[in-house]
């Protein structure tokens, strides 16, 4: 058990990129990504955890409980802020590539040229 | 290449990926048995250092706030990466704002969306800037509050339509609280280098209890900043996504 949550982020680090490949969709494929970023989260939560900690928040908890980690927590946060913005970049140049060439299959787009 | 060829190649590339992964993170110390040690320093020192209770906001508008900044502006960058690539192109127009089709009424909204959206889209602002405001104290902070607050207007998008959604937002407000609010955590980074301090120390007054409002100095500050940023970002990005779907057609106008 005490590997059980990186074995969890190798998986789903692994069904994305899989996904990402197979697709034949590019807003299917734009998720596909999320998919695999979503292992950061996974993974950077379980590096921090602290076994019987409570979170970093000082509030109602007596003095010297032991805490997890809280940097990890901050990038986790970032983390989440950037896959927001890439995300919404993505999904528009999605929308232009339907305009420009009328169809959103990888396969397809690649054998155009323009 | 065939689907299945590549399928195959993937899937060679991907068990040597995996067996690495997992090699590398069987490395690890194990799940709950965190090595520290800055985790362990920063929870000791933050509360007294920075007066907030929350840490987690501590960290990310204090100890790293210079990470943050570039975060913000990776935002910041998105929002107008979206609006470049989603202008109107050559052989498109802009549909005229007035209904074109007089004779067909666009079917109304259903009765219970709007009572909820109206229901929902007070106690949404106030959610949002509560959040937004009370990252010292509490799991919140600007990114959160933001993200929140930006839902508020597309409520007011789904109740009612998109020029309504366009008038409670117009696009050169938005544009500027954006710039505001990017500008503003960048400008209390710079105060402190003018006080002879390094970039983005924490140079206000921290209070006297810890985890109210009025505590820990540049951090509520800052993500009130951030909390602007991040609202009109979104609202932003959404607002140029509708305007595709909604207003931009085919042909020249």
């Amino acid at each position: 058990m005490q590997y059980f949550p990186f074995v969890v982020v190798a998986w789903i680090l692994a069904v994305g990129l899989y996904g990402i490949v197979t697709s034949r969709h590019l807003v299917h494929q734009i998720i596909c990504l999320i998919v695999v970023q979503s292992s950061t989260y996974v993974l950077l939560l379980g590096v921090g955890y602290v076994t019987g900690a409570v979170a970093p928040y000082y509030f109602d908890v007596k003095v010297h409980t032991p805490a997890v980690d809280p940097v990890v927590q901050a990038l986790a946060l970032t983390d989440v802020v950037v896959e927001a913005a890439v995300t919404a970049l993505l999904c528009s140049f999605a929308i232009q590539a339907h305009k420009r060439f009328g169809t959103l299959d990888p396969q397809e787009l690649a054998s155009l040229k323009g | 290449m065939k689907p299945a060829q590549r399928r195959w190649i993937f899937l060679i590339g991907a068990a040597g990926l995996v067996a690495f992964f997992l090699w590398g993170l069987f490395g690890l110390p194990g799940f709950g048995r965190y090595p520290g040690p800055y985790g362990f320093i920063i929870n000791s020192i933050a509360l007294r250092q920075t007066y907030a209770t929350g840490t987690v906001s501590a960290v990310n508008f204090g100890y790293r706030g210079f990470d943050t900044v570039g975060e913000e502006f990776i935002l910041f960058a998105a929002a107008a990466g979206v609006s470049t690539v989603l202008r109107r192109l050559r052989g498109e127009r802009e549909r005229s704002a007035v209904d074109e089709a007089a004779d067909r009424d666009v079917p109304p909204t259903s009765g219970a969306v709007r009572m909820m959206a109206l229901i929902l889209t007070g106690p949404i602002v106030v959610f949002g800037w509560w959040l937004a405001s009370h990252a010292q104290a509490s799991p919140s902070g600007g990114f959160q509050g933001g993200v929140i607050l930006a839902t508020a207007f597309i409520l007011v998008y789904l109740a009612g339509e998109f020029l309504v959604f366009k008038r409670f937002s117009p696009v050169g407000l938005t544009d500027a609280v954006e710039a505001v609010g990017a500008g503003g955590f960048a400008a209390i980074g710079v105060a402190a280098v003018g006080m002879g301090l390094a970039y983005l120390t924490n140079f206000l007054p921290k209070g006297q209890f810890a985890g109210a409002v009025s505590s820990a100095g540049t951090i509520p500050l800052i993500s009130f900043f951030v909390g602007l940023e991040v609202a009109a970002a979104f609202i932003l990005i959404v607002a140029e996504l509708l305007e595709q779907t909604l207003l931009i057609r085919r042909g020249d106008g």
